[in-house]
């Protein structure tokens, strides 16, 4: 390379978002966000405590909070046992639909006659209602972990299919035509655009699917198992343990919440470019 | 090395019926020498991105013929990768081919500081500025080797001011690293300013219909008064009101 002076301009300038006031007002922002959601919370646990205190419903119906509250501090063991077992289905259901849900949109996005004649047919198994095809399961995979993770795969893995493959073809026509004249390959292309392109579409499908997992767990355990959240509802409401039955689906709420506040911070962590504005695209 | 020379060439587009059918190009010439540049003005959808992407390999002619040594397109917008840092970007021209990432970021990183990008390697594509972002766009095009660039109104998404000051740089880096450069503007201004010869092209179906010479010194401004009257020439055989 021959020696040249520098070729620039006068000094350039940045837009940088500046730290400091702005993210303080952020942070004080979100705590303001978070007592809210607990103000809410607890107007609408005294509701429901005068509620079920003075119309006189039968508690084995609704327990008042207080009672369900009690029942989540006697019954924590068997409790945790149980949410151990249900959240343990969760957690691998979801790493199994977001497998599924990331492979299955880019071989659609890569062959049109693939995804033409494969997109109906996905719709279709979101439509059959779990509840038809649960007990066949159960026959032919038995009472323990496979059958769950049918089901919350079957439920979870749509949402993040749908909008991974949003997320790829929200992908610049441009880009690959650039990429073209750049002597990049299918799947090089594949590489450096279309995987990181999907990522913020994986993430969002799967907050989306962190909240119908615990629902195909519970399910999935009601139509068969010998533990976990849903068998522990079984049990429980028959022999009027109602509030035993809440206590169980309060934690298992909790954990949902966890989960998707940890999906939204490996989100922010990983793609942080997908939610900030986009800069320098005019047209 | 041939350059750039496209032929009598014809490229029509299928509209969804028949009548709709779009003939973009039709009879157009062009001529680039290796090393010279050559700016094509005309109106919108007169067929200059057609032709540029006839010129890159990205479609076919109908009729006609296209021959050019190998072209490395440069879109109007910089379509930089969001998640990769700036000098990944411009490594990218070199990562597509198979060159591992340090290598390629070792390539580029000499570009930086000639571009005076220094100190802004790791710096994301959302927080630099519209004009830097196109020089990084460019380093990734020249990162691709290529004899041919093809530049697709560069700079139109630019404000006035940056678009200005980008266009006098893109003279002098184009000084220090001649190529064969077929720059596509509506700027008839840009094209004399940059440009050895300014080819007028009109509306569609486009074609050549009149050629500019720029035997000017470098380098050239707008304000010049040689500059001002081949900007006046070109304008006028673009057919604008005097």
């Amino acid at each position: 390379m021959r020696t040249l002076g520098r070729i620039e301009d006068p000094p350039a300038t940045l837009a940088v978002p500046r730290a400091g006031a702005p993210r303080r007002r952020r942070r004080s922002g979100a705590l303001l966000g978070a007592l809210g959601a607990v103000a809410i919370l607890l107007v609408l646990a005294g509701a429901w405590e005068l509620y079920a205190d003075l119309s006189g419903i039968d508690p084995a119906i609704l327990p008042p909070p207080h009672a369900v509250a009690k029942a989540a501090w006697v019954d924590r063991g068997l409790l945790w046992s149980n949410l151990r077992v249900t959240g343990g289905e969760v957690l691998l259901g979801i790493l199994v639909a977001g497998a599924a849900g990331f492979v299955l949109p880019i071989a659609l996005h890569l062959s049109l006659p693939l995804r033409r004649s494969v997109y109906p047919l996905l719709v279709v198994s979101q439509v059959i209602p779990v509840v038809l095809i649960a007990p066949l399961l159960v026959t032919w995979l038995g009472f323990g972990i496979a059958p769950k993770l049918v089901v919350i795969g079957l439920v979870c893995f749509f949402p993040i299919v749908v909008t991974t493959l949003d997320a790829l073809s929200r992908v610049d026509p441009e880009l690959p035509k650039l990429m073209r004249t750049l002597d990049a390959s299918r799947l090089r292309i594949l590489r450096h655009v279309e995987l990181p392109a999907a990522l913020p579409g994986l993430f969002s499908g799967a907050k989306v699917a962190v909240t119908f997992a615990p629902i195909g767990a519970v399910f999935a355990e009601w139509v068969g198992s010998s533990a976990g959240v849903g068998h522990l509802v079984q049990q429980a409401i028959p022999q009027l343990l109602t509030a035993r039955a809440y206590a169980a689906v309060l934690i298992l709420s909790a954990f949902a919440i966890a989960l998707f506040g940890l999906l939204t911070l490996a989100e922010r962590l990983l793609v942080p470019w997908a939610h900030e504005p986009r800069q320098g695209r005019t047209r | 090395m041939d350059g750039v020379r496209v032929e009598a060439v014809e490229r029509s587009f299928r509209g969804a019926r028949r009548e709709q059918d779009v003939v973009a190009l039709r009879g157009m010439d062009l001529r680039a020498a290796p090393g010279e540049i050559v700016a094509v003005v005309g109106e919108s959808g007169c067929g200059k991105s057609t032709l540029l992407e006839l010129i890159c390999g990205l479609q076919e002619p109908d009729a006609g013929s296209v021959a050019a040594d190998p072209a490395v397109l440069m879109p109007q917008r910089d379509l930089l990768l969001p998640w990769a840092s700036a000098l990944d970007n411009a490594a990218l021209a070199l990562r597509v081919r198979g060159v591992p990432a340090p290598a390629a970021r070792e390539r580029a990183r000499p570009w930086f500081e000639r571009f005076g990008l220094g100190g802004f390697e790791a710096t994301p594509p959302r927080a630099l500025s519209g004009g830097m972002r196109q020089r990084v766009a460019f380093v990734r095009t020249l990162l691709a080797d290529k004899p041919v660039l093809a530049l697709d109104e560069p700079f139109a998404a630019l404000d006035a001011l940056t678009r200005q000051e980008m266009q006098g740089w893109l003279a002098r880096a184009l000084a220090a690293e001649p190529r064969t450069v077929v720059l596509v503007t509506h700027d008839v201004e840009e094209a004399v300013v940059l440009a050895d010869r300014v080819v007028v092209m009109s509306p569609r179906p486009g074609r050549a219909v009149a050629e500019v010479d720029v035997e000017l010194p470098r380098p050239r401004h707008r304000t010049d008064a040689a500059v001002v009257a081949l900007r006046e020439q070109a304008l006028e055989a673009l057919g604008a009101p005097a």
